[in-house]
């Protein structure tokens, strides 16, 4: 399916090494099969989209690269860490791996800078002033640093989100995961959030997002992902994807999304 | 209202600049048309209001104030007097009711405990406080202290224990993150009892390693020993509430973690605990503290009866504050922690900053609740023979020249308990709003 040169990504960009490796890995909640032989080699840089309709398991596909999912078989490697029971793995993973959810989950009792500062100083024990100059830096990349003392409740969904994109990229991750980062948000503030999104694509960061904004999938995607029942069923370049797609199902999945 | 009709624009579409919010001109009879008498059922409530204070608050005021006796020496003195409440009875019993039988000439040692607690109450609930962090630190501490001004002895001997303690504890805490400070907690606490406290058996056999240093031959900080039997009245209230809240909140957050907790033995011994001691009434546990404890403590521990009492209304206390700090625990979205645990944040830290902040905070009215219920369950010490204000009360009715005096004993002993009830509650609402941030959704 990839047919590109190793380490060139379809766009053309250098890539790096493999930063996630997800090797016929099995899920189930309960008796049910939730993900079904996923394979997946994600290489430093590059910047994919997963669709699909919705329960088809691409949320947890992609709490299972942080383990807020357990997998049941297979293995997952990010940036040569397995991820096993062990501990000390899952918090190494997680120090890497930065994630943005559809509902921002901000800590609500915590300052703006307080919920960007609190990883940094916690997990990486940087020294607060240190935390706080990194903590406005990136506010200021999402474009809020004069929010940076209100509460997340004071703030609108867009500036919320972009509030949780910086309180992830304070952490300096090798990975963002986006599960849906714009779904729960009006489509006025959707752009704002997209905007820092492409603007981090840009500066070269792995991406991993879930998402139906297919106009963020053509202009940043290296590769778009379609999974339907837990299995992942076809995997192009967005040019190829969108406007040629191989299965009936994405067929099918792609004119009822564009349809609107 | 004449403000909201449509007035003619001052501005040009876009220019209209920030305005501060219009000032409330609000007068009495504006505030009484909206607040009492904005509708017929409104009207009706409010004068129904009216006439029960207007019936009830003059008799009571008549009779505790105005037709009331302040001096006097028995009750037939306060009769000639005046018609109303006899307070000269409580003028002359109130050391009674706040010392019980504690030695007069050791009272000192009461009030100083006291007004500790005070300072030490204030730097824990106000934030501004001038000095905060060195009082905080000297809240760890103040347990101690004031049980050694309270009981008295060997001040050395305690300070030296309390300094052993702390070692222990932080190595303990260490511990958390290193085995190698576990095992120095215990060798540090072996070495301490070896060399201050008198030496240890080695278990199994009929060895005895003999203490090293006797502190008993320092007596230069020791205070008279007094027997707790002599505690009493509101001190005895205030000893047993103030333990009872200062120590179920922290036991009740652990139950309620282990409650939540993926291994199975802490789990359930966590919800054995709590089932238990909640299934149970109270005067029950207080009834049999001594064989209780003797379950769960090593044989041959012997404890004087406010000891038990203490540790039975703390462990009670405990197992209602874990179902409480648990409902919070609940209510927290799941999202929180998955954040937590996606920046990397390790299960203590994820536990103590992010989760139980909120969950306490949401639970600030039930915890409260549970003080204010534990705080007025002290009177029930009474029943296993401790003298808590009512039973000071009832003892001093018994004097002949006092007797029949119930209304004023009792209405004294609930202001006591109202007031300090009160405050928590009005704290509790403090509280409330302090911590709230941004909009309610
Ligand atoms: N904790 C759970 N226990 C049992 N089943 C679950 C659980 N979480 C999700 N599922 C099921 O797993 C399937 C995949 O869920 P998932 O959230 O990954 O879908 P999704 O592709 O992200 O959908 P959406 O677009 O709606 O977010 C769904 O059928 C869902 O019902
Ligand atoms: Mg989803």
């Amino acid at each position: 399916m990839n047919d590109s040169v190793n380490n060139v990504s379809a766009t053309g960009r250098a890539l790096g090494d493999s930063t996630i490796e997800i090797r016929a890995m099995h899920k189930w909640y309960g008796d049910f099969h939730v993900l079904r032989d996923i394979n997946l080699d994600v290489k430093s840089g590059e910047r994919i989209v997963v669709c699909g309709p919705s329960g088809s398991g691409k949320s947890t596909m992609i709490r299972c690269i942080n383990r807020l999912e357990e997998h049941q078989q297979g293995d997952i490697i990010v940036d040569g860490v397995e991820l096993t029971n062990d501990l000390k793995n899952i918090e190494a993973v997680r120090r890497e791996v930065g994630m943005v959810f559809q509902h921002f989950n901000l800590f609500p009792h915590l300052t703006v800078l307080e919920n960007c500062t609190l990883a940094p100083i916690w997990v990486r024990k940087q020294p607060k002033a240190e935390a706080e100059a990194t903590a406005m830096k990136y506010l200021e990349r999402v474009k809020i640093p004069d929010q940076a003392l209100k509460y997340p409740g004071q703030l609108s969904g867009g500036q919320q989100q972009r509030v949780a994109i910086a309180r992830s990229l304070c952490m300096s991750p090798k990975v963002m995961l986006f599960d849906e980062p714009t779904s729960a948000l009006d489509p006025e503030m959707i752009k704002e959030v997209l905007d820092v999104m492409i603007e981090l694509a840009e500066e070269g960061m792995t991406m991993i997002c879930v998402t139906h904004e297919m106009g963020f999938a053509k202009t940043v995607a290296d590769r778009v992902i379609f999974m339907d029942e837990g299995q992942i069923i076809e995997e192009n370049e967005p040019q190829q994807f969108f406007n040629n797609p191989q299965s009936e199902r994405t067929q099918l999945f792609l004119s009822q999304i564009l349809a609107h | 209202m004449s403000n909201t009709t449509p007035t003619a624009q001052k501005y040009a579409p876009g220019q209209h600049p920030e305005l501060p919010p219009p000032f409330k001109t609000r007068g009495v009879m504006l505030w009484l048309r909206e607040n009492l008498f904005s509708s017929p059922t409104n009207i009706v409530l409010s004068l129904l209001a009216i006439y029960f204070l207007y019936k009830v608050v003059p008799g009571v005021l008549e009779w505790s104030f105005f037709d009331a006796a302040f001096t006097g020496s028995d009750r037939n003195e306060c009769k000639a007097k005046a018609g109303g409440a006899c307070w000269a009875f409580i003028a002359e019993r109130w050391r009674l009711f706040t010392y019980g039988f504690y030695p007069a000439e050791e009272r000192w040692r009461v009030i100083v405990a006291f007004i500790m607690l005070v300072v030490v109450t204030i730097a824990i609930l106000w934030e501004k406080c001038p000095l905060r962090k060195p009082l905080l630190g000297f809240a760890v501490i103040f347990p101690f202290v004031a049980a050694f001004l309270l009981v008295g002895g060997n001040g050395v001997k305690m300070l030296v224990g309390l300094a052993c303690v702390a070692v222990v504890l932080l190595l303990l805490y260490r511990g958390f993150s290193s085995a190698l400070f576990f095992i120095l907690a215990i060798v540090a606490a072996l070495a301490a009892k070896i060399i201050f406290f008198g030496g240890v058996d080695v278990p199994f056999t009929s060895i005895h390693i003999n203490g090293i240093v006797d502190l008993e031959q320092y007596q230069q900080l020791s205070l008279k020993r007094v027997s707790t039997d002599s505690f009493g009245g509101f001190m005895l209230t205030l000893v047993i509430g103030v333990t009872g809240i200062a120590f179920s909140l922290p036991i009740g957050v652990l139950l309620a973690l282990g409650r939540q907790s993926n291994l199975p033995i802490v789990k359930y011994a966590c919800i054995v605990f709590i089932e238990f001691i909640r299934g149970v009434p109270l005067i029950t546990l207080l009834f049999v503290a001594s064989t209780m404890l003797s379950y769960f403590l090593p044989p041959g521990t012997t404890f004087n009866l406010l000891v038990r009492v203490l540790i039975m209304v703390t462990l009670f206390a405990s197992a209602y504050m874990a179902e409480v700090v648990r409902g919070g625990l609940q209510a927290v979205h799941t999202g929180q922690t998955e954040a937590a645990d996606a920046l990397g944040l390790k299960y203590w830290p994820s536990m103590r900053l992010i989760v139980l902040p909120q969950a306490l905070k949401i639970s600030i009215p039930s915890i409260v609740n549970t003080f204010i219920g534990l705080y007025k369950d002290t009177v029930l010490v009474i029943i296993i023979g401790l003298l808590d204000p009512l039973g000071i009360g009832r003892a001093s009715l018994a004097a002949t020249e006092w007797n029949g005096l119930t209304n004023e004993v009792y209405l004294f002993v609930a202001v006591f308990f109202f007031i300090s009830c009160y405050a928590m509650a009005r704290y509790s609402i403090y509280l409330e709003n302090k911590l709230h941030t941004g909009h309610k959704r």
